[in-house]
C-alpha cells in the first residue's frame, strides 16, 4: 500500500442515496491520515459536491452508473515547497464536461445552485478536469499544512 | 433526514435532523414552499440542532424559502447551526441575508 499511496479506492452507483457513505468514508480517511477537523470537513465536503456533480450532470441523475473514488498519497511543489497531501481521484463515463458550468457563480448574487463548484475549489489545492476515451476524470488534491501540523506518519 | 413540524400561533417550527444532501433536499424544498406560499404561516423557523451536514443543493433550498418568504412577507429563520452547516452558509456568504439565532428561544422571541 505504502508504494503505489494508494489508501481508499471505492465503486459506487450514481445513487444520491449513497453520497453519505462517499462522506462516511472520506470524513474517516482525512481524519486518518492527519488533516485537521475543519480540514477533513472541507475535503469531505469537496469530494461530497463533485460526486453529486456527477450525479447530476454527467449521469443527469440516472441512478444506476458507475462512479470510481480512489484515494492516494500524494506530493508536490507548492510555491517552491515541497509537500505532501492526499490525491482524490473521480472516474465516470458519463457526459463530456460543460467547460460553460465549470465557471462558479458569483457569490455576490443571492439565488439557489452554483455552489458546489465553488466549495469544490475553495476547500482543495488542485482541481483538474480531462477526459479521455469517453471516460470523465476529475482530480483533486489537498496538501498538508506547510509545517506539516496533524500529518500522520505513513506507518501510523 | 427526518423533518417534524410544530405549528405553534403564527409559527411553525420544523425540527430537521440527519444530513440534508441532493438525496433529499428536493423534499426539504417542496416543504418548506408549501408552508411559504400555501400555508403562508408569518414566522417559519428551521431547528437546525440535529443537522450535522448540509450540501449546496440543501442550501439552494434554504435560498429558495428564504426567497418565497420575502416574497409573502413571511419570517424565516434558522437555529441550531452546527460548525458545518454554518461553515457552508459562510463559504457561500449567505449567512448575512438569513436571519440566524444559537436557539429557540431566540428564534421565537
Amino acid at each position: 500500500m505504502q508504494n503505489s499511496g494508494l489508501l481508499l479506492d471505492l465503486t459506487l452507483a450514481s445513487d444520491p442515496q449513497l453520497l453519505c457513505v462517499v462522506r462516511a468514508a472520506i470524513e474517516r480517511l482525512t481524519e486518518v491520515t492527519g488533516f485537521s477537523p475543519p480540514e477533513c470537513r472541507s475535503i469531505t465536503r469537496a469530494v461530497d459536491e463533485a460526486v453529486a456533480n456527477v450525479m447530476r450532470h454527467a449521469y443527469a441523475n440516472g441512478p444506476d452508473k458507475r462512479i470510481d473514488v480512489s484515494c492516494k498519497r500524494t506530493s508536490g511543489m507548492v510555491n517552491g515547497i515541497h509537500r505532501e497531501g492526499l490525491e482524490i481521484q473521480l472516474l465516470d463515463q458519463g457526459l463530456p464536461f460543460d467547460k460553460n458550468k465549470l465557471t462558479a457563480r458569483s457569490l455576490d448574487e443571492v439565488k439557489p445552485g452554483g455552489l458546489g463548484l465553488h466549495f469544490i475549489r475553495d476547500s482543495m489545492d488542485v482541481m483538474e478536469h480531462s477526459r479521455e476515451n469517453g471516460v470523465n476524470r476529475l482530480r483533486l488534491v489537498k496538501y498538508f499544512s506547510a509545517d506539516g501540523t496533524g500529518q500522520k506518519s505513513q506507518g501510523e | 433526514m427526518q423533518i417534524a413540524a410544530r405549528r405553534l400561533d403564527q409559527v411553525t417550527i420544523f425540527d430537521i435532523t440527519g444530513h440534508i444532501d441532493l438525496a433529499n433536499s428536493p423534499e426539504l424544498r417542496k416543504i418548506l414552499l408549501k408552508e411559504l406560499k400555501e400555508t403562508k404561516t408569518p414566522r417559519v423557523i428551521l431547528n437546525l440542532t440535529g443537522v450535522r451536514y448540509i450540501d449546496s443543493s440543501g442550501v439552494a433550498s434554504l435560498v429558495e424559502g428564504l426567497k418565497a418568504a420575502r416574497d409573502q412577507n413571511l419570517r424565516f429563520i434558522l437555529y441550531g447551526l452546527s460548525p458545518s452547516a454554518r461553515e457552508v452558509l459562510q463559504l457561500s456568504r449567505l449567512i448575512k441575508i438569513f436571519e440566524v439565532f444559537d436557539n429557540e428561544q431566540q428564534a421565537l422571541a
